[in-house]
């Protein structure tokens, strides 16, 4: 009775904070403050054809850092309560078999998705897409992979390289801002090129490469953690 | 404003059975259509994201709502069942 009550009452409350919401939202008919400055001046000063990746990467690039961040602590986080004894270790996953069509399916799909994954991440300041949804769709390469073969092995060595590497030229090229243009983060240390180039708008496309190599490797570490923690049955 | 209508009678039908997929998610009494239902949700509220012209945002929640969450909630359910068994 109490229980239904205070559902009740939070769903009440609920109502109340949407609907006084509700009733002072004006749609906006056009841009105004900061928005309108990315929106008209964020081609000419960044050079990215994507004005997303702009904000992303170049106005907002300090928050993006953090995100990474975020990411590589869940990482690790997971990885610490996942891990396995030396004994579990040495353990095999049982499963009845996967079909035919998957592993068919996964060896033609497989080198697609990956490339797919690079295509997103190096055309970000160009295409919808950037580092961040890169490194997810190379991780669901590695999905299939793990669905096709749940025994798979993954070199975690190779992980840890490549997220160590991409997280500290991450860096490098951040500090490198600060020698060459205009302070941490700053984007323009390779010169802007040609509005719409594959290698334009400075250092967003090298910077969205690292950024998704590492986003890739960090899920698929997190994926392999939980194909690992299968094994003890 | 034909294309417009047409607009908006899409967004509401992928709205509705987002909450239809919703509610099956909560209600359903077997944990896996209940992880695959969630992993649809996610899949709606991407073709939304694309539709409200937020391309970025629409590739993030396909991958990762409807593509990585589903597959480790299955592993977690895998673990539960090994347990309860």
């Amino acid at each position: 009775m109490i229980k239904n009550f205070l559902i009740g009452l939070v769903l009440a409350s609920f109502v109340f904070m949407f609907y006084n919401l509700y009733i002072t939202y004006e749609p906006k008919t056009e841009l105004s403050g900061i928005a309108a400055h990315y929106a008209e001046k964020g081609g000419a000063e960044v050079g990215a054809a994507n004005l997303v990746t702009a904000v992303v990467v170049a106005y907002r690039g300090f928050d993006t850092l953090g995100e990474v961040t975020i990411l590589f602590l869940t990482a690790s986080i997971i990885g610490f309560f996942l891990k396995l004894s030396k004994k579990d270790e040495e353990r095999v996953i049982v499963h009845h078999g996967t079909s035919e069509l998957l592993i068919t399916a996964s060896q033609i799909l497989i080198p697609i998705i990956f490339l797919f994954g690079v295509y997103v991440f190096m055309n970000g300041h160009l295409t919808p897409g950037g580092g961040f949804q890169g490194g997810a769709i190379i991780a669901s390469g590695v999905v299939l992979s793990i669905m096709a073969n749940p025994n798979r092995e993954i070199n975690h060595h190779a992980i840890l390289w490549i997220e160590s590497i991409s997280g500290i030229s991450f860096i490098i090229i951040g500090v490198l801002g600060i020698a060459i243009a205009g302070g941490f983060l700053d984007m323009r240390i390779f010169g802007l090129g040609k509005f719409g180039d594959l290698f334009s708008a400075g250092a967003i496309p090298v910077i969205y490469s690292f950024i998704g190599l590492k986003v890739g490797a960090e899920i698929s570490n997190i994926l392999n953690k939980y194909q690992k923690s299968q094994k003890e049955s | 404003m034909n294309n417009e209508l047409i607009y908006i009678i899409l967004a509401i039908g992928i709205g509705v059975l987002l909450i239809i997929m919703a509610i099956i998610s909560i209600l359903n009494e077997k944990l896996s259509i209940a992880v695959i239902a969630a992993g649809v949700v996610s899949l709606f509220a991407s073709i939304l994201f694309l539709l409200m012209s937020a391309p970025d945002v629409a590739m993030t929640e396909a991958a990762i709502g409807s593509g990585l969450s589903t597959l480790i909630f299955f592993y977690v359910l895998n673990k539960i069942k090994k347990y309860n068994d």
